[in-house]
């Protein structure tokens, strides 16, 4: 195998994959760090967000990517509204019951998306997509916007984190809880912005991982697993560590094709979280182990 | 419907209840006693149910086994199956909180469907084992239901007493100050990761002896044969509703939401066509919800957690972190 069939069929295709892992990884990783729980309904939430862009996509008759901020301040919304009326009574609770109550969420997300649009795949535009050539690379335009938005929307919240105001209260929040609230953070709005932001970001997974393969309502429950093995492998609470972490995560399910058989691909995210768990908890970008 | 239907119909509702009040019992000496939180019921469920048919069932081509031995030896194969699955990751994980469990159980069950799946020298691939042994099962049908309802329970309740006693039993007294306090736990020198690894295997042995009776009454097990997200929330929603800490809870969960939940389906089942599939993500949906509220306004379930003596001077449920 040459290196150009190496890089058309494993790696681009992983790049892009790794990108949709790691917008919803950094969600993941922000409400890891900040909330301080593992949010099991992550992936459904994409799910939701992948299918608002195909209602406005089919009622508005907009392009896909034009649904996308539509999908994104949607999923954002529904996101703040699920933690206020769910989550957010659990506070002084053990937070392992709020990871229970997400698993729930998980399962009432999905039976929206399943009842409201159905359990057919769909797509959001129909037929098949040349890639153009780029000096012997084969590249299809939805891989470039895809990889695209991901470094947008993450260098994006990276700017915001370091230098904005709120940005740097999340990060107190994340540091040093007790410390942050007694200088006077206010917690309710950085639990706010947090939910904004996971949504957010989990709504552009759901999307990209719409336009690049189909949209199925068990699509966001099998990201999961990857997701977090990304945050982790990255280590909890970094943005950038959540973003490699889902590159890697990307590259290698697409690479395990050559060594492995191809059903086992899912086991791949699986065997990188336990390694990771074994090796080194913080992650590679020293993160926190909670 | 005739009387003997209504009957049979009973037998097979006692029988699932049975069933999942095992599972239920598993999951509470994982999150009852020790606070672990297990998302992959469903994973240990059919590695138990698996075990046991490969065990049981005469010879076939195609796959390993069946080794044709007895229903007693399948289940306690199964039992040991799936605690051998859960020690390595209950090893990897515990060391840390229990959101990490949470996600590598996920995966384990994952895991297990893909090798269920695409494993046919194993498990026979899509088609599933078939002609698993039922013990009295050449009975005439009524007559079976009730010498297998008997076993189910004659199981359910010998597994009662054990974990019940273990629960009143300084080990249990133990796993509860773990869980509410880890941190003094330690300082009186208890091995906290060692004693989390023993209850998550415990309850994961139970799961699997769950799968392996649901196979050998089914007489078959294929993939599709349980529903993972499903069946695992279920086992959830059975503990929560019924009790975590309390073992009658765990069964008397597992009763109440069983009953619920085939109402309802026989209900949403009388529906159009048109109707029914989308009433059967409804039921999903209330199912979910049901959770939310018990956990909003009734977060000890149907029958508390038993405590005697002192009351926790510690206000329950507030994070050690």
């Amino acid at each position: 195998m040459d290196l150009f069939e190496l890089l058309n069929f494993y790696v681009i295709p992983g790049i892009v994959l790794g990108s949709i892992y790691a917008l919803g990884a950094v969600g993941i990783t922000l409400i890891f760090a900040i909330l301080r729980y593992a949010h099991l309904a992550h992936g459904d939430l994409a799910t939701l967000g992948a299918f608002i862009a195909l209602a406005a996509v089919t009622s508005l008759g907009i392009s896909p990517l034009a649904a996308l901020p539509v999908a994104i301040l949607a999923t954002a919304a529904i996101a703040v509204g699920i933690d206020k009326v769910f989550y957010n009574h659990l506070r002084e609770r053990p937070k392992i019951v709020t990871v229970m109550a997400s698993l729930g969420i998980a399962l009432m997300v999905r039976s929206v998306v399943q009842v409201v649009w159905g359990v057919d795949t769909q797509t959001y535009t129909r037929g098949i997509v040349r890639p153009d050539d780029y000096f012997g690379l084969r590249i299809r335009d939805r891989e470039i916007y895809t990889v695209v938005a991901m470094v947008l929307l993450v260098g994006g919240l990276q700017l915001f984190l370091t230098r904005s105001k709120w940005g740097k209260a999340m990060r107190a929040m994340s540091d040093n809880p007790n410390l942050a609230l007694l200088s006077g953070i206010d917690n309710k709005k950085v639990v706010m912005l947090t939910w904004v932001i996971a949504g957010g970001l989990c709504a552009a997974a759901g999307f990209f991982l719409g336009l690049n393969t189909e949209l199925k309502s068990m699509m966001g429950w099998h990201m999961l697993l990857p997701m977090f093995a990304a945050a982790i492998l990255g280590g909890v609470g970094r943005v950038e560590g959540a973003v490699l972490g889902g590159l890697i995560v990307g590259i290698a399910e697409e690479l395990s094709v050559l060594v492995i058989p191809s059903e086992y691909k899912a086991a791949m995210a699986f065997a990188i979280l336990l390694f990771m768990l074994i090796v080194r908890p913080t992650g590679l970008l020293k993160g926190k182990v909670l | 419907m005739e009387f003997l239907g209504l009957v049979n119909y009973a037998l097979f509702m006692a029988i699932f209840i049975g069933i999942y009040a095992l599972l239920a019992l598993g999951l509470n000496i994982q999150w009852g006693f020790a606070g672990l939180f297990n998302a992959g019921i469903a994973g240990f469920f059919a590695v138990g149910a698996y075990t046991s048919a490969i065990l049981t069932t005469p010879a076939a081509d195609g796959r390993i086994g069946g080794f044709d031995q007895n229903f007693v030896v399948g289940w306690i194969g199964a039992m040991l199956a799936a605690a051998l699955v859960a020690w390595p990751i209950g090893k990897i994980c515990l060391r840390f909180r229990s959101d990490y469990l949470a996600i590598a159980s996920i995966g384990i069950a994952e895991i297990i469907r893909l090798v269920i799946k695409s494993e046919p020298a194993l498990t026979n691939g899509a088609r599933g084992i078939s002609n698993i042994p039922r013990p009295f099962g050449d009975l005439g049908y009524t007559e079976s239901q009730v010498a297998y309802l008997i076993i189910v329970l004659v199981v359910l309740i010998a597994a009662y007493f054990l974990v019940e006693r273990q629960f009143n039993a300084p080990w249990g007294r133990m796993m509860r100050a773990i869980r509410d306090n880890e941190g003094a736990a330690k300082a009186m020198g208890k091995d906290v990761e060692f004693r989390r690894l023993e209850a998550f295997i415990f309850g994961s042995a139970l799961m699997g002896l769950g799968g392996a009776i649901f196979a050998h009454f089914n007489r078959s097990i294929t993939p599709e044969a349980i529903d993972p997200m499903v069946a695992t929330f279920l086992v959830w929603i059975m503990l929560i509703l019924g009790g975590s800490g309390n073992n009658r809870g765990a069964i008397l969960g597992a009763a109440v939401v069983w009953i619920i939940w085939s109402v309802s389906e026989i209900a949403t089942d009388r529906l159009p066509h048109e109707y029914a599939v989308q009433a059967k993500y409804i039921r999903l949906f209330l199912i979910g919800l049901m959770l939310q509220l018990v956990l909003r306004f009734r977060p000890e379930g149907l029958l508390p957690e038993p405590l005697r003596g002192d009351q926790r001077t510690t206000k329950p449920g507030v994070d050690p972190n």
